[in-house]
């Protein structure tokens, strides 16, 4: 049984210097045989593999994962969580996510640091003012909290902005989902390992998937670099790398897979207390509780899965923060690093059943994959275990690329691409 | 970011270029008579291959020509530059 993390284990714990902490899981070495197993252990897979031992009763499952815990996507994205969607069909999913990161520390006891310290996007030109009024409107139909400010409004709500009529792209107004906010994106997957690890999940790293076995039209296993592993169900949690996953099943999927960056600055004393964002001029930034800038830069337009991305990107982002923060114009940035992010032609996710039996799919969650973390394994592990997708993830098949029925979400995506 | 050997201009940073996606794909001769399984594969399913891929590419800043490129995606080297409707190189 795993010990509970409280304040009265961490003073009991200061006795003996830190030294007696449990393992948060374990190392095991995989089985021959599961009865489902997550390829991926990002925040999405081990949210999967939690939710399908806790609320279906699958425990003899595996998440397998070719570096570390939460070492690709999860590790490098903007930690930005909100629900402002266009769509019913989008609504319904981020919100449903969203729901859940309100409980979601006390239910893994695992501090996740959910912050809702608030969502602004911006508005610089006519149409974003209308489009984004559209989107306060239906966010409102669908439940989810938004409110339209104005410019003055802008200013009150985070004073540091430069609202001056005279810049290349004045802020015209913006959007503001108080519910939105940010969370320590290491925590999540670790807490979601440890809470699946506990209830006898095998999460297995430095195993990478080399190929995927069929038995005609069904799965039979995966070949990894830890040998052969049975089993009759895959969820394919791999983000950049699911078309790679995908060629191994002799599938296509409609991704590219392109570099995003982001970068942190300095740690300074707090400036920022909300997160703000801007589509149009493609610039993002909040504030860690370590004090750092943490800001969003754009996609490149080519596919590559280096893990690099190209220096005029940083630069126009960076150039977007001056003139819309003038405040910053000295702060020095640390560190700048990309992520491969997978993305879907119409900027929505796939959560989705294939045309081989046992072969599910979560991916194309493109630039902004982490606020659905907890949505995502919940629905994603519903999918699987039923054989049929939830109702909030029935939009988001496979075969509304053949279909038509697409839920085109690029303007309320952040990152345009 | 790279330099990427334009055929009609020479060398030159990689953000004069934009990237045009996968290349090789050809329009349907027949696009009346396709089925949605077919518009799929030919509007939205991709290889997104990590490794050596063929990909369109347009000297956006520059002459404004478009070519092809073998371009290793693992880690951006770049293989091969031939024009528009030559053959992608076998090696």
């Amino acid at each position: 049984m795993r010990n509970k993390y409280s304040i009265f284990s961490l003073f009991k714990n200061a006795l003996s210097y830190h030294e007696n902490w449990q393992r948060a899981w374990k190392d095991p070495t995989p089985k021959k045989e599961y009865d489902a197993v997550i390829i991926g252990g990002g925040g999405h897979g081990l949210a999967t593999a939690y939710y399908l031992a806790k609320k279906h009763n699958m425990q003899n499952i595996a998440v397998v994962e070719k570096g570390w815990i939460g070492g690709g996507n999860t590790g490098r994205n903007t930690t930005i969580i909100r629900s402002n969607y266009l769509w019913d069909a989008s609504a319904g999913l981020y919100d449903h996510a969203l729901k859940i990161w309100e409980g979601l520390s006390q239910e893994l006891n695992y501090n996740v640091m959910f912050s809702q310290r608030g969502v602004m996007n911006l508005a610089h030109n006519l149409q974003d003012v209308r489009d984004l009024k559209r989107r306060t409107h239906a966010n409102r139909l669908n439940g989810i909290d938004a409110v339209y400010l104005n410019t003055e409004e802008v200013k009150k709500f985070c004073p540091i902005i430069n609202t001056s009529q005279d810049i290349r792209y004045p802020v015209l107004g913006g959007t503001l989902q108080r519910r939105a906010g940010t969370a320590r994106h290491d925590a999540v997957a670790w807490g979601y390992a440890r809470g699946a690890d506990e209830m006898g999940v095998d999460i297995i790293q430095n195993c990478e998937v080399k190929g995927i076995k069929r038995n005609g039209d069904a799965v039979d296993g995966i070949e990894t670099t830890k040998g052969f592993i049975k089993t009759k169900k895959i969820g394919v949690v791999a983000a950049g790398h699911s078309s790679v996953v995908a060629n191994m099943a002799g599938l296509k999927l409609p991704l590219e897979s392109k570099p995003l960056q982001a970068l942190v600055s300095e740690p300074v004393k707090p400036i920022i207390d909300t997160v703000v964002m801007s589509n149009a001029v493609h610039a993002y930034v909040s504030q860690s509780d370590k004090g750092e800038l943490v800001i969003g830069a754009g996609t490149d337009d080519y596919i590559s899965y280096s893990q690099k991305g190209s220096h005029q990107i940083v630069e126009g982002t960076l150039n977007a923060i001056l003139e819309l923060y003038p405040i910053f114009s000295r702060m020095r940035m640390l560190r700048q690093w990309g992520g491969i992010v997978d993305i879907c032609p119409d900027a929505s996710p796939i959560l989705s059943k294939t045309s081989i039996k046992g072969l599910y799919f979560n991916c194309g969650w493109g630039t902004g994959g982490f606020k659905a973390t907890p949505g995502s394994g919940d629905l994603f592990a519903h999918t699987i275990a039923n054989d049929e997708p939830h109702k909030l993830n029935a939009a988001f098949n496979l075969n509304r690329f053949v279909s038509g029925d697409l839920v085109d979400e690029h303007g309320a995506a952040a990152v345009a691409h | 970011m790279f330099l990427i050997n334009c055929p009609y201009c020479g060398e030159r940073d990689q953000q004069e270029f934009k990237a045009g996606g996968e290349a090789h794909i050809e329009r349907p001769k027949q696009p009346t008579e396709l089925s949605d399984d077919e518009w799929a594969e030919y509007l939205f399913m991709r290889k997104n291959i990590k490794g050596v891929q063929f990909e369109r590419w347009n000297h956006a800043h520059g002459c404004r020509k478009w070519f092809n490129m073998a371009r290793d995606t693992s880690n951006d080297e770049i293989k091969a530059i031939y024009k528009m409707g030559e053959k992608p190189p076998t090696q």
